[in-house]
């Protein structure tokens, strides 16, 4: 269990100040010039020893991300574009750092826009995320009359800007190109790559789109060291992480824990278990609504990280864990996700843009039972069409809650559609 | 194999290729088909249709999109072997048949009344890629359709939101009035709040549309397209010259379709060349007529109207020779021909336009319009390329979203680009001439020269001016004429010396061959050949009916000094004769029969006398004649625009109801 002092996150949930001054006193913005000037090299290569790996879901390493940035050039500026549109069903930790820990994300903005020459940036706030806007505002507010951002930025001697932008609440503007466009001011549709982001991204210049709590890790990194950080959880899934504990637990929570950390001890400790005990449980999907679901009896050893879960045919994703108990009518459970991708769907694709609407029809079908026993076939065959045939992996996300589905209850589906079970009442 | 191509294996076969090239470009190098909806060459990558899905072995273990992959971003194999490409393989064929699945499950099984019938996309790679069962059983999507104009019909249940509309009228067209709203299998295609198209250019989006989401509305229902008889020929509406196909079934055509040309309309035709078509079935002289005593046509035979001729001319032989706008080379020379062995006159340059005879240089440019392309600095002179020749204005706008500065002298006008107002008079391209500036100092200048200069009363001295601005700034020079067969009545020097209006005064017979745009003085008589009852024939003592162009085969030169032949498509109505027929047979009633008695003889003595004409699609290099001195009168004036209302400029497109319609549109929008 992450002892007090380990945690990078001491005003998670609100309870102490969060003005400038009593930020700093629990430590923040402490030698930040210092950091700068180590040079960016050094703050890459810490980043790098760390092992800190992308905590908005795809877990592609940080400093490796920042290395692909070309060398500053005076026709086209750096960009450093943060990625606050946590839409995921499920996720709800960058809304804690936004709201109660802004300044350990301006702080990483710096830091991070420093090492990879970027004088200015946006941090695209999810549209439902009001008061959390505000919030960060504040504090960037605060920042300037600190004198911690601006012309002289923490007295480093770099120029440095940050600019809120505020979505207007579309799933698909969390994936980064999409938010690029959106940022621009076109229609968040996502953009085929190559060129990635960091040879054209934000108006056609090198950018790098980094998550909330990917940045807001960093400064603590650099004062405590990457050893500190890399100490923690399983090799190539160091440090911490917040997770997201909603669903049938006791008490739904975000938290802060070591990576690695087994989801049993994590739903048990923090969530205050099961509800009904975990002999209850029937299904756990660990990161987020876009990753498959892990069956109860996958659950008793599962670890949560990144490489565990996607041997296991999962994934991390963003540490969301939604905790269904036998309560839950799993494949409605399922169809609600298919509708929400369905929904969320930019169209610009013919798989994605076709296909989920199919796949949510078919699922709803499911449900009743109301389908003949190939219809599973085809369902599945049909998210294999989806899948890895579109531009960005939103195609991909809806496809694999369905394929976790079959994968592990493909049995349930069939005998309610040899007997014509009605199903269980949950919520919609 | 140069060194900067890069070597990669397509299906076994290794090709170097630019690196800059797509996948799909590769691929069509060396003929492998890659099927596509989203992807035009002409037009910016979208990737949205997945149908170009190419498996890129070593690579993601995902299909790729080979419209946007390009070959430098292709990793070489683990010892350094070329990077492999499979067009054929299992992977590809699944990710085909899937893509065809999505497209086809919310598209209507409508085929058997869809116009788009016979040649869609969607039904040939259907066919060729998908898969031959259905297993969709949910309900399918429908879509309200759109009102677009008089122009384009809507299905919005057909369309399958690859956008190349959206993004030919954005890019192209330059008016952005198409866009997609709404999300996922919700997201529609509409047009900017609803409203009609305005773009000189919206039929293409036809074309352009791989379903049949996007139809024509005035040839809906009327035809399929294997049944159509199709005639290579060449657009008249403007001296573009652009490539077209007129699709005939029967007697009747039945709509008009651009052909490739990429040194003239690249693949595009504008509306006015697309839809005058139902101009060509109204308001035909189909038979001969004189004007009686009382002053009225009345309907006659040919030999009765050769008579009535005969008789004038023996009376009065002074005879002149008008050229229209739309008139081939073959007609002018045999009208050339007869007006010499008669001691007449013959001009083409109705109304004292001013354009110096010989003078090649400057009247059909010193460049080809290809050059706009590659041009820098444009400076349009006296000219609104938009609506005298739409497609041309697309070439512009093209080499300005390139970074090419566009400069305008004369009206101001929405040419669908940004440009630097220069001012409204030629004073302004004096005083560039005296700063003999270095502004433009090695870059590729290219003056577009437009009717504004050639029309006015002090149009020779006005050339003179834009002739010296040319020299001094070392550009090119395009002279951008509004009537198709200018070029080649020049080159025919169908002129006479003295100029138009002495040239009739001193006439006692106009025979006018298609002129209806000015008016003729009262007291002479006047012959008038031409096909539609208009201005002209309304002025006429004598009315030889002949053919419209589609229905006689004939040479055009285009304002760039291109020569192309265009073929009959379909038969003349009623009496009407051929152009060059006519003229032959009065020359036998005036007794100076010409040598020819078909279009084989009289196109052997034409490439005897103008060899050039019979060079078939080269533009020549022009010699450049230096300017003279000129007068600083001829600074003041203001250039003026030749045509405010493009959609009524010569007697077909005046018969036409649909132009009409387009005329009456604009100006509700103007007001």
């Amino acid at each position: 269990m992450l002892k007090e002092k380990d945690k990078i996150f001491s005003n998670l949930y609100g309870f102490k100040d969060r003005s400038i001054s009593s930020v700093m006193s629990r430590g923040q913005w402490d030698g930040t010039a210092k950091f700068i000037k180590n040079g960016s090299s050094w703050i890459i290569e810490e980043i790098k020893n760390s092992g800190l790996r992308g905590r908005g879901g795809a877990g592609f390493p940080t400093g490796l991300k920042w290395s692909f940035m070309p060398k500053p050039n005076p026709t086209k500026p750096s960009y450093l574009v943060i990625n606050a549109d946590e839409s995921e069903p499920g996720t709800c930790k960058d809304r804690e750092i936004l709201r109660h820990e802004p300044h350990t994300l301006i702080e990483g903005c710096l830091i991070a826009g420093f090492a990879m020459g970027a004088h200015v940036a946006y941090i695209y706030v999810r549209g439902e995320y009001v008061r959390e806007r505000e919030a960060l505002q504040i504090a960037i507010d605060e920042a300037y009359s600190k004198g911690f951002l601006g012309k002289n930025a923490a007295k480093s001697g770099w120029k440095f800007d940050i600019f809120v932008h505020h979505g207007a609440g579309a799933y698909i503007c969390g994936e980064e190109t999409a938010l690029i466009e959106s940022l621009e001011g076109k229609k968040g549709m996502p953009r085929m790559k190559p060129p990635f982001p960091a040879m054209a991204g934000l108006y056609g210049c090198p950018t790098t789109v980094n998550n909330v709590e990917s940045i807001a890790v960093v400064p603590t990194i650099l004062r405590r060291g990457a050893s500190w950080f890399s100490k923690f959880g399983r090799s190539n899934n160091t440090g911490t992480k917040l997770f997201c504990l909603s669903g049938h637990v006791e008490k739904p929570c975000v938290v802060e824990e070591e990576m690695s950390i087994p989801l049993k001890e994590l739903i048990e400790k923090y969530g205050g278990g099961v509800i009904g005990g975990w002999d209850n449980l029937k299904a756990v999907i660990p990161g987020g609504s876009s990753v498959p679901l892990l069956p109860a009896k996958l659950c008793n050893d599962a670890i949560m990280d990144f490489d565990w879960l996607r041997e296991n045919q999962s994934g991390l994703g963003t540490g969301a864990v939604i905790v269904m108990n036998s309560s839950t009518d799993i494949v409605k459970a399922i169809w609600r996700l298919s509708k929400f991708y369905n929904h969320e769907s930019c169209g610009q694709c013919t798989p994605c843009r076709e296909g989920t609407g199919w796949m949510m029809r078919v699922m709803k079908r499911l449900i009743s039972g109301d389908a003949k026993l190939e219809d599973i076939d085809n369902l599945l065959e049909i998210t294999k069409q989806v899948e890895g045939h579109t531009i960005c992996a939103l195609g991909d996300a809806a496809a694999w809650p369905i394929q976790g589905l079959f994968r592990h209850f493909r049995s349930e589906v069939e005998d309610r559609i040899k007997n014509k079970v009605s199903p269980k009442i949950a919520a919609e | 194999m140069e060194d900067n191509l890069r070597k990669i294996i397509i299906d076994g076969e290794e090709i170097g290729v630019n690196p800059a090239m797509t996948i799909l470009q590769a691929c069509e190098y060396i003929d492998k088909e890659i099927p596509r909806f989203c992807y035009h060459e002409r037009l910016s990558i979208a990737g949205n249709c997945r149908m170009c899905l190419v498996e890129v072995v070593g690579g993601p273990p995902k299909p790729m999109a080979s419209c946007a992959l390009q070959v430098k971003d292709l990793r070489p194999g683990p010892n350094g072997e070329p990077p492999t490409i499979k067009t054929n393989s299992k992977m590809v064929k699944k990710a085909r048949e899937g893509v065809m699945e999505f497209l086809l499950i919310n598209h209507p099984l409508d085929c058997p009344i869809c116009d788009q019938g016979g040649e869609c996309d969607l039904q040939d790679q259907a066919l060729a890629y998908g898969v031959d069962f259905s297993r969709y059983i949910e309900p399918k999507r429908a879509v309200v359709d759109l009102d677009l104009g008089p122009l384009v019909e809507t299905h919005m249940t057909r369309c399958i939101s690859c956008t190349r509309c959206v993004r030919f009228i954005t890019e192209v067209a330059g008016m952005p009035e198409m866009g997609q709203i709404g999300r996922g299998e919700n997201s529609e295609i509409t047009s900017y709040l609803g409203r009609t198209l305005e773009s000189e250019l919206q039929g293409n989006i036809i074309d352009l549309c791989p379903v049949g989401a996007l139809t024509s509305k005035p040839y809906a229902f009327t035809a399929r397209p294997w049944e159509l008889s199709k005639t290579n020929s060449i657009d008249v509406m403007d001296a573009l010259g652009s490539n077209i196909r007129i699709d005939s079934k029967g007697k009747k055509i039945m709509r008009i379709i651009p052909r490739n040309h990429d040194g003239i309309n690249e693949e595009w035709l504008s509306d006015k060349s697309r839809y005058i078509w139902d101009g060509l079935n109204k308001q035909r002289l189909d038979i001969p007529y004189v004007r009686d005593n009382n002053g009225r046509l009345k309907p006659c035979s040919w030999n009765e109207a050769f008579d009535v001729i005969t008789h004038k001319f023996n009376e009065s032989p002074n005879i002149l020779a008008l050229a229209g706008d739309l008139i081939n080379i073959e007609t002018l020379f045999s009208a050339k021909e007869l007006a010499s062995n008669l001691g007449g006159r013959t001009e083409c340059r109705i109304a004292d336009t001013c354009i110096p005879p010989n003078d090649r240089g400057l009247y059909a440019g010193t460049v080809p319009i290809a050059e706009i392309s590659n041009s820098e600095i444009i400076f349009i002179i006296g000219s609104n390329p938009r609506i005298e020749a739409p497609v041309l204005n697309a070439r512009i706008r093209n080499s300005w979203l390139r970074g090419a500065e566009v400069n305008l002298v004369g009206e101001n006008s929405d040419l669908t680009y940004e440009y630097n107002h220069v001012g409204t008079s030629l004073s302004e391209l004096d005083k560039i001439i005296k700063s003999k500036t270095k502004l433009f100092a090695n870059k590729r200048i290219l003056i577009i020269l437009g009717q504004g200069v050639f029309y006015r009363k002090d149009g020779y001295e006005a050339l003179e001016v834009v002739k010296k601005f040319k020299e001094s700034l070392n550009a090119d020079l395009i002279s951008l004429h509004v009537s198709a067969s200018r070029v080649g009545a020049m080159d025919l020097n169908f002129v006479s010396d003295p100029g138009y209006s002495s040239s009739i005064e001193w006439s006692d017979i106009i025979l006018n061959i298609g002129m209806d745009e000015y008016d003729l003085p009262k007291d002479k008589f006047v012959i008038y050949q031409g096909s539609h009852g208009d201005r002209g024939a309304n002025r006429a003592d004598v009315i030889l009916p002949s053919c419209a162009f589609p229905e006689e085969s004939g040479i055009y030169v285009n304002t760039e000094g291109r020569p192309q032949i265009s073929l009959k498509a379909c038969e003349k109505i009623g009496e009407a004769r051929e152009n060059w027929a006519i003229i032959r047979a009065l020359s036998e009633k005036l007794n100076c029969t010409l040598k020819y008695d078909n279009l084989i003889q009289l196109r052997e003595k034409l490439f005897l006398e103008h060899p050039n004409l019979s060079l078939f699609n080269e533009v020549k290099n022009n010699n450049w004649i230096n300017s003279l001195k000129y007068s600083k009168e001829c600074l003041k004036f203001d250039l003026k625009n030749i045509w405010q209302d493009h959609y009524l400029t010569n007697p077909i497109a005046r018969s036409s109801t649909i132009m009409a319609e387009l005329s009456k549109n604009k100006q509700k929008k103007n007001k």
